[in-house]
């Protein structure tokens, strides 16, 4: 008997322990919120939601960072309007089922006003509908799948391109500029590889393009040897690879290896530094289509990389500059709910269709203006080539993406 | 402190403190309906009242009724949040307490349950979009059904799953513990690869792309969408597998299988049919995951075959052996406290550290920042627990309390027998 | 068909890489089990470890400047070592902290206590790594980069060669080891009979230690070899590796030393052909993607007419 009383005051001590924890991380909670009610509810809070644990947390990462600088650019100028500014990162882990509990804890929060995110548009689509249920607008900076804003959903925008722009823009002009007549199609089976190089492929074949594979690979592997001996079977002049960099960087160091020769064409997901880190010399010659433009030409480019650096003591990511731009849309859509409410805290219905009014928004990677779905009808695709072993490669070509939107 | 020590122990051993939380645990929630504390408390005091002894069944039933039927939903009316992380916990209760009849009872490990969770799911998915048009053409049918199928679907996903259960324990329950865990992880893993391919030559599944939107049930025509109407299904549906479970577990099959994960050998040789015994229980487990994966289709409205992957199956391995095994009271608390741990205690000490930081009451550098470090803590939280507590919070009773009722059998025979002499 | 032959040679090379990295990390899979009947789930992040830690031994030589001249193999052999003994220390503190206090345990207790080890390591690194360098994709450095032309299109890269001569030194030292040494009697006889070894004023404690030391010892050279092959590591690598080791270990009979360089190489090679040839042989229908459902379905038609693993020993039930 002592025994038990002894193993059940263990257990309530640890209960009171967590407790205690929890206890102060809510207290300072609900403090908050008695403030904001004393101070005329001053609390703005904007969340970004990317994985920021699991293998995909490095872009997450970089989205989230981006979108954090841009938050503290502008506290003082909310500062100003009587507001406190807050941001909230999230993690969802990469996971829908994560995405979705975050989302129902968000749309809790009365003074969080809108999210930017997610990273994957699996974890995207699901949650979106968390947010529509609680009227809280959405600006992602990075999901490309179709069915993302297709579901038409009033909260959700995006200021990238979609995979049906994307993927028949590099068509074209692997087929066009690149004389590229047959290739080979790899992709890494997921909601976005599969997507963009599916986009590729029905745009490839139709304007007279010969598909002559079309196979899958596991994300998260390292070894590719045997499909790429069957790129060398087909005879195929180029490899599309539909996916992100840790594999297609592997690819085409391996294509290199094994002497396959053959050119490499790969969406957006292959824009990284890590590119010429993990594959070397054999990214010279690479094309990728791209969303967002080269920032360090631009002197605001140069001052964003400059205050990135200086404050997460590491240089930003291609998609740093994206998570930046939809900050500061997203920002942009609550300053003019603000005036539009006489300089009130606004409502979220408000914030959503300030959001949805974006136009003419003049951003770092690219200009927003969004259309009656929540595309952004001002995004641009670019063509990449690297012509040496350095990142970031060269733009030889930029292609509006308007030509590529449905309506 | 010693005496802080002893008071502490007196009103534990005279259960008031038990209680003071049995009682006001729900009505500090309904008050503070946002408030961390009041919602762990409240889960903490259904252990309490699971454990008490001084209120009699009857009293501990009406009032986990007045819990969950009362208070629970009168608090997600103000925090669908905390409705939302208790109905995840129902999800995975049901899908631990099915675990549990494989792992736990009959002592077979499977390392692919989750295998049996997106059978349910597509089965529903499939029917429930427009995808079943790309192989179905009917006049009479059109896809997607409407909600009102969902009822259907729990019963076809549960005969569904537990059939695959069947076809898979078929040729491999001859396989001895380890290697029929590999096999069941490698047959989980086929699952999963096949609905991710399954978008060609014929589209079943739409790949890696997934399947929305999912129609939510429906009772005569009247949309169940809402976090609340999730709650209470899921509640329905954990009843009944309790009582059902419950009920098996102290029958002849349930002793059956008990006997086999004690001695096989012994069991044999009892007259136990052991191949049908084992078929049964992994058959009867995969249909509640198949039940599940039904309403977990249901609530997403999007499933794709990343939510099915190996560390599912593990995670829910995780609760049925933390809560203790072979029991389904520690199936309950294992899946209690797996998933508040990951989406509640450990976001909640995150956000609070970001808090400190943004307060400027301490300084984290970017990499250490905390929300990153979740499987760190959850990693660490899982060896302390198997070191401190290897048999989980709650585990089987069965052994002692048959030994008891067998010796006081014993004793009443024998007293009877000297009453008989005089 | 013409296709396909054409393909065999360079499929054979391929299946036979991939098959060494396999078959050094299942020997510490099969190492633990044979031992303590146990899958030390945690093993992948051992081999994570020591990928770490040979890519940053790479690393600091680059940087140092000694890359350039030292001999590549050298360079190599230096690495391995330093990860062996890094990963075998990991393994080690593991055992002593996780493992041992459940040993008395349900075997299913030790399995959930290395999964907890397991995601433990797989942040710790990335926590070390990302304080450290600030990243935690890290990139090896090429050692390698000449291949021997045999005929045509027909190649063999150095570094494989490598590879598979190391591979192979490492797996017949052990097997010796094991066989004729006598700590590698001791370590068989505790795999027998712990008691009755114990009595045989064997320690018990001391050899299952050593186990764990040789067996992440090994996973840190397969992660070194791994990484030199690959050259791409992060803190979630492990995971796919390990299952696929995992599988190639009882694939061959868990618990058997040659069992699981057999497996290892038939899994390898069981794969590089499944992707290659499977869109072929159905005419498009199942393509690449299918190789692991096509690897895992041979696993399990295998283990149902030979349960106990192709050279696992059928044990007859303790009565």
């Amino acid at each position: 008997m002592g025994m038990k009383i002894k193993r059940i005051g263990m257990f309530t001590l640890v209960v009171l322990l967590i407790l205690s924890v929890v206890g102060c991380s809510s207290n300072t909670e609900t403090a908050e919120v008695a403030g904001s009610v004393g101070g005329g509810s001053s609390v703005i809070k904007v969340a970004s939601v990317t994985p920021l644990s699991g293998s995909q947390a490095a872009v997450g990462e970089s989205i989230k960072n981006g979108s954090e600088l841009a938050l503290a650019e502008r506290v003082d100028e909310f500062k100003a309007l009587g507001f406190d500014l807050q941001f909230a990162p999230q993690d969802d882990q990469a996971d829908p089922k994560v995405g979705v509990a975050v989302a129902q804890r968000l749309i809790m929060d009365d003074d969080l006003l809108a999210v930017v995110g997610h990273w994957n548009s699996g974890v995207a689509i699901p949650s979106s509908e968390v947010y529509a249920n609680g009227s809280l607008a959405m600006v992602s900076p990075a999901n490309t799948a179709n069915d993302v804003t297709d579901r038409e959903l009033p909260n959700v925008n995006r200021i990238c391109a979609r995979d049906d722009a994307q993927g028949p823009a590099g068509a074209d002009y692997a087929f066009d500029e690149l004389g590229i007549k047959s290739i080979f199609i790899l992709q890494d089976k997921t909601t976005y590889g599969q997507g963009v190089a599916d986009e590729f492929m029905n745009q490839y074949k139709s304007i007279g393009g010969e598909v002559l594979g079309y196979e899958g690979v596991t994300a998260g592997e390292s070894d590719f040897s045997a499909v790429l001996e069957m790129v060398r079977a087909s005879g195929a002049e180029a490899v599309y690879f539909g996916g992100i960099y840790p594999e297609g960087s592997l690819i085409t160091k391996q294509l290199k290896e094994k002497g396959i020769d053959v050119k490499f064409v790969g969406p957006d997901g292959m824009d990284s530094g890590e590119v010429i880190n993990i594959a070397g010399d054999a990214a010279i010659g690479m094309t990728y289509t791209s969303l967002a433009a080269d920032i360090s030409g631009t002197p605001e480019g140069r001052v964003f990389i400059d205050n990135y650096t200086k404050m997460f003591n590491k240089a930003p990511e291609a998609y740093s500059s994206y998570g930046y731009d939809a900050m500061n849309v997203t920002l942009n859509a609550i300053k003019a709910a603000i005036e539009g409410n006489g300089g009130e805290k606004p409502s979220r219905e408000d914030v959503v269709a300030a959001a949805r009014a974006t136009s003419g928004f003049k951003g770092l990677a690219t200009n927003v203006t969004f259309n009656k779905r929540g595309d952004n009808t001002e995004a641009n695709i670019y063509i990449l080539t690297f012509d040496e072993a350095k990142y970031p490669a060269t733009v030889t070509k930029e292609i509006p993406a308007t030509g590529y939107l449905k309506d | 402190m010693e005496k802080l020590k002893n008071l502490l122990q007196v009103y534990w051993e005279k259960e008031i403190l038990q209680l003071a939380i049995i009682f006001l645990a729900p009505l500090l929630l309904y008050l503070f309906s946002s408030s961390g504390v009041a919602f762990i408390l409240f889960l903490t005091s259904f252990l309490v009242l699971y454990l008490s002894k001084r209120l009699n069944t009857k009293v501990k039933l009406v009032i986990a009724i007045v819990d969950l039927m009362v208070i629970m939903p009168l608090v997600g009316f103000a925090n669908t949040y905390y409705l939302d992380v208790i109905t995840q916990i129902g999800i995975y209760v049901v899908l631990a307490i099915g675990l549990n009849i494989v792992v736990g009872f009959t002592g077979l490990l499977n390392l692919g349950y989750v295998g049996f969770y997106a059978v349910g799911a597509y089965t529903y998915a499939i029917f429930a979009t427009a995808q079943a048009n790309n192989f179905i053409t009917s006049s009479i049918l059109q896809f997607p059904v409407s909600g009102n199928w969902f009822w259907m679907f729990l019963v076809i996903g549960m005969i569904a799953a537990g059939f695959v259960g069947f076809l898979l324990g078929l040729p491999v329950l001859r396989l001895r513990g380890d290697y029929l865990a590999i096999v069941t992880l490698g047959f989980a893993e086929i699952i999963r690869i096949v609905l991710n391919n399954l978008d060609k030559p014929i589209n079943f599944t739409n790949g890696p792309k997934g399947l929305s939107p999912i129609k939510p049930p429906a009772f005569f025509g009247i949309p169940l969408n809402k976090t609340i109407h999730y709650y209470f299904i899921v509640l329905i549906l954990l009843v009944i597998t309790v009582i059902v479970v419950n009920r098996l577990n102290n029958s002849r099959i349930g002793r059956a299988w008990t006997a086999i994960r004690e001695d096989e050998l012994a069991a044999r040789t009892m007259g136990i049919p052991i191949v049908p015994m084992k078929l049964l229980a992994f058959s009867i487990g995969a249909a509640f995951a198949g039940m599940m994966g039904v309403l977990f289709a249901a609530k997403q409205s999007f499933i794709d075959p990343s939510s099915f992957g190996f560390m599912e199956s593990i995670g829910i391995l995780a609760m049925v052996i933390m809560g203790g095994m072979g029991n389904i009271a520690g199936a309950i608390i294992g899946a209690f406290a797996v998933v508040v741990l990951q989406l509640h205690i450990l976001k909640e000490l995150s956000n609070f550290l970001r808090g400190l930081t943004v307060a400027g009451i301490v300084s984290i550098s970017p990499q250490l920042d905390p929300a990153k470090y979740e499987r760190l803590v959850f990693g660490l939280i899982l060896v302390l627990m198997c070191i401190f507590r290897p048999q989980g919070f709650l585990p089987a009773k069965r052994t002692m309390a048959y030994i008891k009722k067998q010796v006081n059998k014993l004793k009443k025979i024998e007293k009877e027998e000297d009453v008989s002499v005089e | 068909m013409e296709q396909m032959t054409g393909m065999i040679p360079q499929l054979l090379i391929d299946g036979l890489t991939l098959g060494f990295v396999y078959a050094i990390v299942a020997l510490g899979y099969t190492m633990v089990y044979g031992i303590l009947e146990f899958i030390n789930f945690a093993h992948s992040e051992i081999f994570m470890v020591g990928a770490f830690a040979g890519t940053e031994v790479l690393l600091f030589m680059q940087s140092a400047g000694y890359l350039g001249s030292l001999p590549a193999p050298v360079a190599l052999l230096i690495a391995i070592i330093i990860a062996m003994i890094f990963s075998g220390t990991v393994g080690v503190v593991v055992e002593r902290v996780a493992y041992k206090p459940v040993r008395t345990a349900p075997k299913l207790v030790a399995f959930i206590s290395a999964i907890g080890v397991s995601f433990f390591l797989q942040d710790a690194v990335r926590l070390v790594e990302g304080l450290w360098k600030n990243a935690f994709y890290l990139s090896t450095p090429t050692l390698f980069t000449a291949s021997i032309h045999i005929t045509g299109g027909l190649r063999i890269p150095v570094k494989v060669l490598y590879i598979m001569v190391i591979a192979i030194v490492i797996m017949f030292s052990l097997n010796l080891f094991i066989n004729r040494h006598k700590l590698g009697k001791a370590m068989r006889a505790v795999a027998q009979d712990r008691n009755t070894a114990s009595l045989m004023a064997i320690d018990v404690n001391a050899i299952i230690s050593l186990t764990f030391l040789i067996g992440a010892a090994l996973g840190g050279a397969a992660g070194t070899l791994f990484a030199v092959q690959y050259s791409l590591i992060h803190p979630y690598v492990g995971f796919i590796i390990g299952m696929k080791a995992f599988t190639a270990a009882v694939f061959g009979g868990i618990g058997s030393i040659p069992g699981a360089m057999l497996g290892g190489i038939l899994l390898g090679l069981l794969e590089v052909f499944g992707a290659g040839f499977l869109g072929i042989l159905t005419n498009g229908v199942f393509g690449a993607e299918y190789k692991d459902v096509f690897a895992f379905a041979i696993l399990i038609i295998i283990l149902i007419f030979k349960p106990s693993g192709l050279l696992g020993k059928t044990v007859g039930e303790k009565v």
